[in-house]
């Protein structure tokens, strides 16, 4: 549903009291349609069963309109970047730096007797992406940290535009390649939304076999990360060999190891090419495995002390921004779109309820992933032996080119993958992919609060997220 | 913390024995499109759809010869099915054809001109796999890559893959590499990163370009805040196609940089 507006100001206010009432806001584009042309600020809104927009056209020739950020403090990177790519100046914003090419040096946030910048990045030790953070520190204390994320910035936004939805796909597996099949899913969703296409069932449960494994490698590699950050050999070689079990099977059902290729407009490429009884068998040897280990490090104190009570995030700053996935979830905020706005398979599975979680910090983080992993191994057993029922049918409904706009979700490994996909005559005009990396990371800068140096590798491993899917 | 000691031994040896023996897993790799027929056979005008069928324009036909440009595939795998008579997928992540030593060589089939080149890369190579012997540090460089690229490197590090038996270790210092595996499209905010972390290497250094994105930047080669592959900021010596390469993908080439593998793929020691 969309709401189109004029009155910058009432459709702030409005957004607000929505966010205040229990709404989640869940991201604002801009757009100028072409050049001279007024620009189109959209806000996203994740309701009860639905994600609306509310667009706003500014006045043609604006050059600058009021910021959302004071009124919806979550907006604060959104409207940064709107600045960055389109020179539009938000009024009120709290901190207009640029930030896809910040300045050099970055200005100190906090000062005092002492006080020195550690810059960490974009090259970093061990085998990383490329961000740069700047751990402003006395010595242990992490008063403040700042960030360069846009290093590997790639123009992802941009290549969008003009392409065929067979080929955007393609492009979207790459947006963030850890969460290949929930960009493909999101995007899929968004074009099979305007079309009105529905994916047969056998593709829709395909589609939950590789949303959910990986799922689990994600929150393998999560695990791998945390147990290699406290040092303990055997864990993280045992974690990483669970997770290229998880790959393996992936690329034995597809070909590819991220689970590339499969999802396509309308439905998916091709069964998976293992037959049903064994990939069920699998599912069961895999589950014994990660079940039996997760339960090893949570019973071993000397990790846990490194994650309890580390790099905390308060339920009420959760709640307000509106934090996405295991983030979110360990800090009592969850909106699981699987559950609250489900899509392909997942109303018929019913998925084993979660437990809740409040406590917010890296060890309440990880609870949730394991959790996750035993939902997703329930999940996979419902879609495996559905799947071996389901008489063999066709995998994929066409979807005539047309034109419009329409927004797609997944849940990602990270949280929700949301697309805003515009099509012209069955291509891209624009596509606007905001992955739940880039609305959970700008949370970091609020998780230190009696941090010290040490706590960093848990902290940044335990958010999980990946920074392809933050500069695009 | 007794209770890992036991876990440790659980499984038994799950590290792969490649290169010694061969590994299933590795020769049953998809690896990019190849050239499995020739084109045309109905009418000439399916020889221009053809070259439209790839999302980033890997596939020519001129005079007839239809040639992938390995370096540019993504592994999507539609002239496979679109054309299953023409296009293949290649086998295997190990062996000769994976890792190239000049950019002209991941073209199937082979350009005419490329067969010297190939000769002088290898001579290049040669002389200074030389002085790296048994034992060589990798650092990593991430220029723009999707994520995926690092989880494969990442992978070599764990038990399954293990690079430590073969004298392979990643450094955090540059001033300790060998050999640099740089990832992704080549994204301009990089590219003096890169070329900071290159420098400070001492010679002889090899650098490998890991991935479709690093080999041309894939999907991304036209993008305005890309350089279209890394090839821009540092020479290459290896040019590794996948979107992303499989782990074995990536071993080989460094093995080859370690001159521990020759190009064919051979022990050479």
């Amino acid at each position: 549903m969309t709401m189109i507006e004029s009155d910058v100001p009432a459709a702030w206010k409005d957004l607000e009291a929505r966010v205040t009432a229990g709404d989640r806001f869940a991201g604002l584009f801009a757009a100028r349609a072409a050049e001279g042309d007024a620009v189109a600020l959209s806000a996203h809104i994740a309701t009860a069963g639905d994600i609306e927009t509310l667009e706003v056209t500014l006045p043609p020739g604006a050059a600058r309109y009021p910021a959302l950020t004071p009124r919806v403090g979550a907006a604060f990177w959104y409207e940064r970047l709107i600045h960055d790519q389109l020179g539009l100046i938000p009024e009120g914003h709290p901190r207009l730096a640029p930030l896809i090419r910040p300045g050099d040096p970055l200005p100190r946030h906090v000062t005092g007797y002492g006080l020195f910048t550690i810059p960490h990045g974009p090259v970093r030790s061990g085998v990383m992406e490329s961000i740069e953070y700047l751990v402003e520190t006395p010595g242990e204390a992490i008063p403040h940290l700042n960030m360069r994320v846009f290093y590997k910035h790639r123009g992802v936004e941009q290549r969008f535009a003009g392409m065929r939805p067979s080929d955007a796909v393609l492009l979207a597996e790459r947006t963030e390649g850890i969460a290949s099949v929930a960009h493909a899913l999101a995007f899929c969703h968004a074009v099979e939304r305007m079309t009105g296409c529905v994916p047969p069932p056998a593709a829709a449960l395909v589609r939950v076999l590789h949303a959910e494994l990986e799922r689990i490698a994600n929150h393998l590699d999560v695990a791998v990360r945390l147990a290699d950050a406290a040092g303990l050999a055997v864990a993280t070689a045992r974690l990483a060999l669970h997770k290229e079990r998880v790959m393996r099977l992936v690329s034995r059902m597809c070909g590819s190891r991220f689970g590339r290729g499969v999802v396509v407009p309308g439905g998916v490429s091709a069964l998976p090419r293992l037959a049903p009884a064994e990939l069920r068998a699998e599912v069961e040897r895999l589950a014994k495995q990660v079940t039996d280990e997760a339960a090893a490090l949570m019973a071993t104190s000397s990790f846990l002390d490194r994650i309890r009570g580390t790099g905390p995030l308060t339920q009420e700053r959760a709640r307000v921004h509106g934090a996405l996935g295991p983030i979110g979830k360990a800090a009592g905020f969850t909106d699981d779109n699987r559950l609250t706005r489900p899509y392909d398979g997942y109303p018929d599975l019913a998925a084993p309820p979660a437990r809740a979680h409040t406590a917010g910090d890296a060890l309440a983080r990880l609870r949730v992933r394991w959790d996750e992993v035993g939902q997703s191994f329930g999940l996979l057993r419902l879609a495996a032996d559905d799947l071996a029922e389901r008489p063999a049918g066709a995998l994929r409904a066409s979807c005539e080119p047309s034109s419009g706009r329409a927004l797609g979700w997944a849940e990602a490994p990270q949280g929700e993958v949301l697309y805003d996909l515009s099509l012209t005559d069955g291509r891209v005009v624009r596509c606007h992919p905001r992955s739940a990396s880039f609305h959970n990371l700008v949370l970091m800068h609020e998780v230190f609060a009696g941090d010290i140096l040490t706590d960093f590798p848990f902290i940044e491993a335990s958010f999980g997220l990946s920074v392809a899917g933050v500069a695009l | 913390m007794s209770i890992w000691v036991l876990r440790g031994l659980r499984d038994g040896v799950v590290t792969t024995r490649w290169p010694a023996k061969p590994d299933p897993y590795a020769d049953a790799w998809r690896g990019p499109a190849r050239v499995a027929g020739p084109a045309g056979h109905d009418s000439t005008d399916r020889q221009a759809d053809v070259a439209d069928l790839c999302p980033t324009g890997a596939i020519t036909v001129s005079d007839g010869t239809v040639r992938v440009d390995q370096g540019r595939c993504i592994l999507c795998g539609r002239c496979v099915a679109e054309r299953p008579g023409v296009f293949a997928w290649s086998r295997g992540a190990t062996g000769p054809g994976p890792a190239a030593l000049t950019r002209e060589q991941l073209v199937v089939p082979e350009l005419p001109e490329t067969d010297a080149a190939i000769q002088a890369a290898r001579a290049r190579l040669a002389m200074r796999t030389r002085a790296l012997r048994r034992s060589v540090h990798v650092r990593h460089v991430d220029a723009g890559s999707d994520g995926s690229e690092e989880w494969e490197i990442q992978a070599l590090l764990g038990p399954v893959y293990d690079i430590g038996r073969l004298g392979v270790f990643v450094t955090a210092s540059p001033r300790h590499a060998d050999v640099l595996l740089v990832t992704g499209v080549g994204a301009h905010g990089m590219t003096g990163p890169l070329r900071t972390t290159y420098e400070a290497m001492p010679d002889p250094r090899i650098v490998i370009a890991v991935g479709t994105d690093a080999v041309s930047g894939g999907l991304l080669a036209d993008s305005e805040t890309t350089t279209g592959g890394v090839g821009a900021a540092v020479p290459i010596d290896i040019w590794l196609a996948g979107s992303p390469p499989s782990p074995f993908g990536i071993l080989n080439a460094l093995l080859i940089a370690v001159g521990y593998l020759t190009p064919e793929g051979r022990r050479s020691r």
